[in-house]
């Protein structure tokens, strides 16, 4: 088992004219055996920094680590990893069994142990029954499992995975996510985890990493990133729905935005005064758009009250009251919190 | 939404394919069926009797030497052509996959030698290998070696072989290139993260994922190395030196057209009809199934 360490990692496509810098120095610390998540908008280079880590995109610039060798030069096979593709990448010509031996079979393992390997990888995952069958004749879910399978038998000192929940469906998804979680507890063993998914970022994270546009935004468990979240882009990508982001509340000081969520705001009988524009209820919930009074342009305030709280009219005044104790500060120009 | 296209009135599609239809039926099941015909009559020389004999030219034809001979030169040939013919365009095809810069031009140059006409493609490498002033043949003897495919026989099959599977790559080519296309990168990354070394990951999974383009290719190359190269052999080796490059074709052509033998001409012809049926067959059969995975 092993740390990763990224130190002012670079990553740029091309050269001369279509260079395009697509990660802009990402430095990170992954302790030994922790689940780290990656999770960012599609494009914003979640992929790319996985790869870097796995050796299959070379690096720009910096230093990534995995324990305490620089593997900026070495093979993927040299870095002592293992990756689960979000297409999964099964041998399509092999059966099970040997999808999940085909690496030990080139570590020159012998027969007896890579059987005994695979078979208790099996077990965990409950692929036993299907092992003679090529991966077509599987299931998603199935494929899914083989693949995380593979990547286990191999005994890696840090797991890779590239969204590999993404061609689940939702129930699948929800049971698989546990099940990883599982996984974890049991193997130990360093893990890295992309997803776009804030939900999978959220359940699964120790700590995440919340990318934006080839930029680490920030760095840490999901309470901290939940609670305090680093800037405005953090706090509008993580939470559904997202964060109020207001520049024209009572409060409100010039040069800074003020971020409120959804559920830090009541309806009281003082407070800010908005008109009701919108309504939505979601079966436990409902959530309330409110324009400001004052006359302050189309800014919208979400609300979320529970399905129990008495029904606004709409184009009635409510009057809304947000948690002293929950309210962000961000610059208006960097959208750093303040 | 409805692809096809519906037409009101019956006659208009046999209209429409009405010209293609008159072309397959005179060139092709025209003369098949007079070889048909042929090859269960005798014929004097003047064409001006004919008489049914019913498989009487077969049992001459498989009791010729010179045909079983020829067999044999023509399945050594068809393997000869095929082997080199899959190898060369395969390695080609490998590395026009892995350039970045130029791929265009890599790939126009390969697939031009596709659109030289047979006859052209064996003039082309006579040329070349003419001695005493071809190119080749130059080099060769500067090696060392006397090249004279006039009398060596090794050499006239040589020298066929070279044009055949010359002017075959670009067709190979093409197959090959568009199905390592098709195999997902992610797989080859897999295995290489599962420690497979270039050459490992080629023979364990590239290869293997090949292997439906492989064998339609094998038959299409057999196919072309039993039929369509007549212009090559006519051009370069006529058969010689002796009989030593008279593949069937050729031999059809000969022993008709030279030998005056229209009898035993028409059922080589329809042995050969034979051939390209059964490896017709097996091409859909096989195509149909897939080839394993
Ligand atoms: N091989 C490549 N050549 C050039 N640009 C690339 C290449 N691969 C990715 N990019 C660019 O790098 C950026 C980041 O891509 P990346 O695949 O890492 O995104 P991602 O965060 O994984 O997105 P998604 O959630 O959609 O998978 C994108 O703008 C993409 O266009
Ligand atoms: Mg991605």
């Amino acid at each position: 088992m092993a740390s990763i360490t990224l130190n002012k990692v670079f990553k740029r496509y091309g050269s001369g004219k279509t260079a395009n810098l697509v990660i802009h120095g990402v430095s990170a610390q992954i302790a030994d055996g922790e689940f780290v998540v990656v999770v960012g908008p599609s494009g914003c280079g979640k992929s790319t920094l996985l790869r870097m880590v796995a050796g299959l995109e070379e690096i720009t610039g910096g230093e990534i680590s995995i324990g305490n060798r620089v593997v900026n030069d070495l093979e993927p096979s040299e870095r002592d990893i293992a990756m689960v593709f979000q297409n999964y990448a099964l041998y399509p010509h092999m059966n099970v069994f040997d999808n999940m031996a085909y690496g030990l079979k080139i570590a020159k393992v012998p027969m007896d142990e890579i059987k005994a390997r695979v078979d208790k990888a099996a077990k965990i995952l409950e692929i036993g029954a299907f092992m003679q069958r090529k991966p077509r004749e599987l299931s998603g879910g199935q494929r899914q499992r083989v693949a995380m399978g593979r990547a286990i038998v191999r005994q890696p000192q840090v797991f890779l995975f590239d969204e590999p929940l993404s061609n689940l469906d939702a129930k699948l998804r929800a049971h698989t996510r546990l099940e990883i979680q599982k996984l974890h507890r049991e193997l130990g063993i360093t893990s890295l985890f992309v997803t776009h998914d804030q939900v999978e970022a959220m359940t699964l994270a120790q700590r995440m990493i919340v990318m934006n546009a080839g930029v680490m935004e920030q760095f840490g468990t999901p309470e901290e990133v939940y609670n305090r979240p680093a800037s405005t882009f953090v706090a509008t990508f993580i939470g559904s729905p997202p964060m109020n982001l207001l520049k024209n509340a009572p409060e409100a000081r010039p040069g800074t935005i003020l971020g409120v969520r959804p559920e830090h705001l009541a309806i009281t009988s003082e407070g800010w005064a908005l008109c009701v524009d919108a309504l939505e209820t979601l079966g436990a919930e409902r959530l309330v758009y409110g324009r400001w009074l004052h006359g302050a342009g189309d800014e919208l305030v979400i609300i979320r009250t529970d399905e129990g709280q008495p029904v606004p009219e709409l184009g009635s005044t409510i009057h809304v009251t947000p948690r002293a104790d929950r309210l962000h500060w961000f610059d208006a120009t960097t959208g750093k919190r303040q | 939404m409805e692809k096809r296209v519906r037409f009101k009135s019956s006659w208009l599609p046999w209209l429409l394919i009405a010209p293609q239809m008159a072309i397959v039926l005179v060139f092709f099941f025209w003369p098949a069926a007079q070889a048909l015909r042929q090859s269960v009559m005798s014929q004097d020389p003047f064409g001006n009797n004919s008489e049914f004999v019913g498989l009487e030219n077969f049992e001459r034809l498989f009791a010729d030497a010179s045909y079983l001979e020829s067999f044999k030169t023509t399945a050594f040939f068809s393997v000869l052509v095929a082997v080199c013919g899959l190898s060369i365009a395969l390695l080609l095809a490998v590395m026009a996959n892995r350039v970045l810069r130029g791929a265009g031009v890599y790939k126009t140059l390969l697939i031009w030698p596709y659109a030289v006409a047979p006859v052209v493609a064996g003039v082309l490498w006579l040329f070349m290998f003419a001695s005493p002033m071809g190119v080749i043949a130059y080099w060769l003897r500067m090696l060392g070696l006397d090249w004279n495919h006039l009398l060596n026989s090794r050499h006239a099959m040589a020298l066929i072989v070279v044009a055949a599977v010359w002017k075959q790559i670009s067709y190979n080519f093409l197959f090959f290139l568009a199905g390592l296309q098709s195999i997902p990168k992610s797989l080859i990354e897999a295995a290489a993260i599962d420690g497979a070394s270039p050459w490992r990951r080629f023979w364990t999974i590239v290869f293997p994922l090949l292997s439906p383009t492989t064998f339609f290719l094998l038959v299409i190359n057999v196919v072309y190395s039993f039929f369509d190269t007549f212009g090559i052999v006519d051009a370069t080796t006529k058969g010689g030196p002796g009989k030593e490059t008279s593949i069937l074709v050729y031999k059809v052509y000969y022993d008709g057209f030279k030998a005056m033998d229209m009898a035993g001409s028409a059922a080589q012809s329809v042995v050969l009809m034979c051939i390209v049926i059964a490896l017709t067959v097996i091409q859909f059969r096989f195509v149909e199934k897939k080839v394993q995975y």
